[in-house]
């Protein structure tokens, strides 16, 4: 049994207008300690499948499994990044930190130890009592990221954490949260429509079809002397094929679309 | 590896905390930028002074023409008169009676409405249901004018009472479609954040939406204390025995125009005022919450 499973999964968004079908037939087995990154053409219901997964959404029909249960609300075992850092202007950097182990009536004296840990090892140690209104796009991304990891997440949960950054800041930044996540050992799906953070980031790739989606072909990104950081990753000669495998699929769906 | 990276990445930290710290100013200032910041100052000080200067001509104007009988002193009043009938009023006492008469019904009623107008306003957000069916009584009640509903708060509530109901009628009804349309546009990603933690809706309610809103509950303050101010003036204009809207209403009955005149200055100064505490709360509020 893999640490997550989708079997089957379908999903059908209605409104009055219309019927719309995101996601048809998803199977996917996720390891524990697995980095997989999640790419795929715009609309395709990349965010739905992490929704799915949090148990924000429930499946129209078939079934998504954490440890062999059924995921049928917010699991205490997931954890949820979002594409904007969405951090409260009314607290500072540790009490943004602390908001989720707060929801999670978690031990605030533990968690505390932990958020301040996790600023001074990531370079924010400084910044505790600041307002996030005082702190660069990255930085606030990085405190995002440490909201998530305070609460001791088994399985973390990406949804194009950078693609609101600066080209130069994203480079940077998925560098450098590329190089936590490795150190974290945890589960991290990764969605992402920028097919050069999903190959030096992750472990395996999967790559997703045209609305209604499902898998459509998945890469297992190897490199041959160890795995280098994000920023390293794109010198190697790997990479560019990697690239060249990944477009040339979404490439098909780009000209079937047009 | 890793270890090289995250050092390098430290240094870029700290860069970029510089950066965001030392930016903008330059030590010395320009004398380009000396003269603007002059020519800034001169332009404020010359509006204060103009304002000043307009108020001025205005009770020179009104005075002259009481004196010099341009027009009907007794239709009028006249800055002089008001001066000195405020100077007997004020040793009577009567007039400072009636403002604070009229204040602690001011007090009141903002503090009933805006209680009352959060509470509402929070049970619509609550339920999309409940909120989607009262939509249509709340617009019929907002374009309505409370003033129609004067003889029944007498009626009901009595001469002393019906001033608060119609303080809240004036004040409330758009306080709560403030609240609410602005609880409805808290980004509804810090909601989804809640979600993904397993949020109640309790927590929703007291962590996010409720903080969120300070700037709108400061804008809804204002706009409250302005109508609750109306409501009261109204209440007393039908059914009061003091206050200063009883006796701007009593001052025109018997045609003493000083008495009106005076008691409207009385209420401008204490519109100021409730606007400068509700004001100043409100700056306290934002500060307190980091909206500033």
């Amino acid at each position: 049994m893999s640490q997550i499973e989708l079997k089957d999964v379908s999903l059908r968004y209605f409104t009055l207008k219309e019927e719309t079908e995101a996601l048809r037939g998803v199977n996917l087995a996720i390891e524990e300690g697995e980095f997989v990154a999640i790419v795929g053409p715009s609309g395709c219901g990349k965010s739905t499948l992490l929704s799915l997964i949090s148990g924000m959404l429930q499946p129209t029909s078939g079934q998504v499994t954490l440890y062999g249960n059924r995921v049928t609300e917010p699991s205490k075992r997931v954890g949820y990044m979002l594409q904007h850092d969405y951090l409260f202007e009314w607290r500072d950097v540790l009490n943004n930190i602390l908001i989720g182990a707060e929801v999670r009536s978690m031990n605030m004296r533990l968690a505390k130890e932990r958020a301040l840990s996790l600023l001074e090892r990531y370079g924010l140690g400084g910044f505790a009592t600041h307002n996030p209104k005082q702190l660069s796009g990255g930085m606030r991304q990085r405190v995002a990221l440490i909201r998530t990891l305070v609460v001791e997440p088994d399985v973390l949960l990406l949804d194009e954490p950078f693609s609101a950054l600066d080209f130069q800041t994203r480079l940077a930044l998925s560098d450098e949260i590329g190089t936590i996540l490795r150190e974290q050992h945890r589960t991290v799906i990764l969605v992402t429509h920028d097919i050069s953070e999903a190959i030096t980031m992750a472990d395996r790739v999967i790559v997703m079809s045209n609305r209604p989606s499902s898998v459509k072909t998945e890469h297992r990104i190897e490199f041959s002397d160890g795995r280098p950081s994000p920023l390293l990753a794109r010198q190697r000669p790997e990479y560019n094929e990697y690239f060249q495998a990944i477009w040339g699929e979404l490439e098909e769906h780009v000209r079937i679309s047009e | 590896m890793y270890e090289s990276q995250s050092s390098n990445l430290k240094r870029n930290f700290e860069s970029e905390r510089s950066a965001s710290n030392g930016g903008g100013t330059t030590p010395t200032q320009s004398s380009e930028y000396n003269r603007f910041l002059r020519a800034r100052r001169r332009r404020v000080v010359s509006i204060r002074l103009s304002q000043v200067v307009v108020l001025i001509v205005i009770l020179a104007i009104w005075q002259l023409a009481a004196s010099l009988q341009w027009v009907n002193p007794m239709l009028t009043s006249s800055p002089s008169a008001i001066v000195s009938l405020f100077g007997q009023l004020l040793h009577q006492g009567k007039i400072f009676t009636d403002t604070l008469i009229t204040a602690k019904e001011t007090v009141i009623g903002f503090v009933a409405s805006m209680v009352i107008g959060i509470a509402i306003a929070i049970v619509l957000w609550w339920s999309s249901y409940v909120s989607n069916v009262l939509d249509p009584y709340l617009v019929v009640l907002n374009a309505l004018p409370k003033v129609a509903l004067g003889p029944i708060f007498y009626i009901w509530l009595g001469d002393q009472k019906s001033i608060y109901g119609m303080a809240i009628a004036i004040s409330v009804v758009v306080t709560i479609m403030m609240l609410a349309s602005g609880f409805h546009e808290i980004d509804k990603g810090k909601l989804k954040l809640m979600e993904s933690f397993g949020a109640s809706k309790w927590q929703v309610l007291t962590k996010v939406v409720l903080p969120a809103s300070v700037p709108n509950f400061v804008s809804t303050m204002k706009v409250n204390v302005g109508l609750t101010l109306v409501g009261v003036i109204m209440g007393e204009f039908l059914s009061a025995k003091a206050g200063l809207g009883f006796e701007i209403t009593y001052g025109g009955q018997v045609f003493q125009m000083g008495l009106v005149m005076t008691s409207i200055m009385m209420l401008v100064v204490l519109s100021l005022i409730m606007y400068g505490l509700v004001s100043y709360f409100g700056r306290w509020l934002t500060k307190k919450y980091h909206f500033d």
